[in-house]
């Protein structure tokens, strides 16, 4: 990789960097130079940022395609003949590579098979609050005055509920817990700091120049609020929201170990169910744990890398 | 000062109104009978259950009960009975609430003190190996979902090599409190080291810092007092609202290590449909929380002189 942090590149640029800065360039021409264009050439030479990102490029494509990596049914129950069957570590990616659980399931294909449902919980939920939150946050922010008096109390009274027993208690109500309805309930009491982050954002970027000059311009409040603020107050929220997509992957499963998580094969249920058997046979547990670990892990150092990309201070 | 805590206080009312109306309304709003669950399987005559349903005031409107729940609370600290026994709800907070409270604060004391310290560490030497241990330590605690850490450190140091009891029988105990408190502890105490680390590697660079050191101040002066104070900041705000925090989130821990607190209560009532119980102990860990933030607040002040409060 050639250097491309020297500044005297951008005056008088070499070869190199002029092809890596047309790059960039074609993909948003007006902002070659811009936060996020920085940012990307920061990355780029970031080794945690490509082993996280080429992480969960793999457990996108496990999620879409799990028959890719397994070719046994994670609900084939066979108990007569593998109950609690030790793992074979001889044979890679079989059926048998990392045992069977109490009912007779191959714990390799449900770790693959659980992939889907993780990322979904977690990517939904991100969505969602980055949505609500996103959208309350910006009004306090940009409004100012009783509006932000009202939805501030609002965040409060949702951030005074804890966590975990909020969702207890509306999940305990559902005995159909499909992936909607875990997200629905993660995100109804998750918005909070993804609103609070952006209205401080937004806070800040309403008193900028473009901002005003917007105003004076007499655009209307909808093209401020979509075309300035937002796209100058939302990269603290992305991060937030990187870091929290793992955040709440792992809430799923704290929520199945407490049997309120999703139906249907997930890690959660599965490293629930090898807590119950984890005196004879560890294995059910650990490998879905591991999976659940590295996935929330590889979310938690992209969003940590896109932060310190973001805010020169940090680096 | 006098006058800040007051506006404080008084900002709280309309928070704590809303949070617990909103947990009031979560429970009742959403389908399912504590009166109906008492009976289980066996048949009972609607005029039973429209009498206990009378009794306990589930008949009237949500926001009627609401406030009927309210104005007990209030004049005279009366959270109701719970269903399923018909003891007063007061009389089980009393039980199950010292051994979370001690189960958090030791929790709270370990994450503190260890949290703080692994952070300073790191971020006094930021980039060295040390730092590099350190962070990579707390991203595996953060990415390890509490039960399993949970399950892990049971099996290893209870069972396997028995230094501890893989389950408290006497949760006055502080030996046996020690391994759930560390469990409990876990996450938040990498958050804590993170964030004190970042803190520190930036104050580091502080110009009050280039200051001391040049007047010859001694290092353990410049670090413990100038450092420290200063860093300290954003890491009182994160402990301020973790208490609150450790206490709901005690339910898992409690769970896998069968302590009998306020978790297995909170489950227990939850799975029952007991609004009552529920939102008295949800009720108080509101408390705790609004309480928390508004201590971290006027520790601001303390940690920083040039924050005053007027």
């Amino acid at each position: 990789m050639p250097e491309l942090t020297k500044s005297a590149d951008e005056a008088v640029p070499s070869a190199t960097t002029a092809a890596a800065g047309a790059e960039v360039s074609e993909d948003k021409p007006e902002k070659t130079r811009s936060l996020w264009g920085d940012a990307w050439r920061d990355l780029r030479s970031n080794w945690i940022f490509i082993v996280s990102a080429v992480l969960i490029l793999l457990l996108l494509v496990m999620a879409a395609w799990p028959g890719l990596f397994t070719n046994a049914d994670p609900n084939n129950k066979d108990l007569a003949n593998h109950y609690l069957q030790h793992p074979n570590y001889g044979h890679w990616f079989q059926a048998d590579w990392l045992g069977y659980d109490a009912q007779g399931r191959s714990v390799y294909a449900r770790a693959i098979y659980g992939t889907r449902a993780s990322l979904l919980v977690g990517a939904g939920t991100t969505v969602l609050v980055v949505i609500l939150g996103g959208v309350i946050g910006m009004i306090a922010g940009y409004f100012g005055g009783w509006v932000d008096a009202v939805l501030s109390r609002l965040t409060d009274m949702f951030m005074g509920i804890p966590f975990l027993l909020g969702a207890m208690v509306m999940l305990n109500s559902f005995t159909d817990r499909s992936i909607p309805v875990v997200i629905a309930a993660l995100a109804f009491l998750g918005w909070t700091q993804t609103a609070r982050v952006m209205r401080g954002a937004v806070i800040t970027v309403k008193s900028t120049d473009y901002v005003q000059a917007a105003k004076a311009l007499g655009a209307g409040t909808g093209r401020i609020l979509f075309r300035h603020v937002m796209p100058n107050a939302i990269a603290p929220v992305i991060v937030v929201a990187t870091i929290s997509l793992g955040v709440y992957i792992g809430a799923e499963a704290t929520l199945s170990f407490l049997g309120l998580g999703l139906n249907g094969v997930s890690w959660g249920n599965d490293i629930s169910d090898g807590g119950n058997s984890i005196r004879v046979a560890q294995w059910i547990m650990l490998y879905p744990s591991i999976m659940l670990s590295v996935t929330v892990l590889a979310f938690i150092m992209l969003g940590e890398a896109v932060r310190n990309a973001l805010d020169p201070k940090t680096r | 000062m006098g006058r800040y805590v007051a506006r404080r206080l008084l900002q709280m009312i309309p928070v704590f109104i809303g949070t617990t109306l909103l947990i009031f309304l979560m429970v009742y709003a959403l389908p399912g009978d504590p009166v109906r669950g008492l009976f289980g399987d066996k048949a009972t005559t609607p005029s039973v259950i429209r009498a206990l349903r009378h009794e306990y005031g589930l008949d009237k409107p949500v926001l009627v009960q609401y406030w009927d729940f309210m104005k007990g609370i209030v004049l005279h600290f009366d959270f109701g009975k719970q269903i399923a026994s018909g003891r007063p709800v007061t009389e089980i907070l009393g039980e199950a609430f010292p051994v979370t409270l001690r189960l958090a604060s030791l929790a709270f004391v370990i994450e503190a003190v260890i949290g703080i310290v692994l952070g300073v560490v790191a971020g006094l030497r930021a980039g060295k190996a040390a730092d590099t241990v350190i962070l990579f330590f707390t991203l595996l605690l953060i990415s390890v979902p509490v039960f399993v850490l949970g399950y892990i450190l049971q099996t290893v140091f209870a069972i396997n090599l028995g230094w501890l009891e893989p389950s408290v029988t006497d949760p006055t105990d502080f030996n046996q409190l020690l391994l759930p408190a560390i469990v409990l502890a876990s996450a938040s105490l990498a958050y804590v080291a993170r964030l004190s680390r970042t803190s520190v590697a930036e104050n580091l660079r502080a110009d009050y810092m280039r200051t001391a050191i040049a007047k010859g101040l001694p290092r353990r002066r410049v670090v413990g007092v100038h450092l420290l104070r200063n860093s300290l900041i954003p890491v009182v705000t994160f402990l301020g609202t973790d208490l609150g925090a450790l206490m709901g989130g005690a339910i898992v821990t409690e769970g896998i290590f069968n302590i009998h607190g306020v978790g297995g209560t909170i489950a227990d009532s939850i799975t029952r449909r007991e609004g009552t119980t529920l939102v008295g102990l949800v009720t108080i860990l509101v408390l705790v929380y609004l309480v928390c933030s508004l201590i971290v607040d006027l520790l601001y002040a303390v940690l920083d002189p040039r924050i005053r409060y007027a």
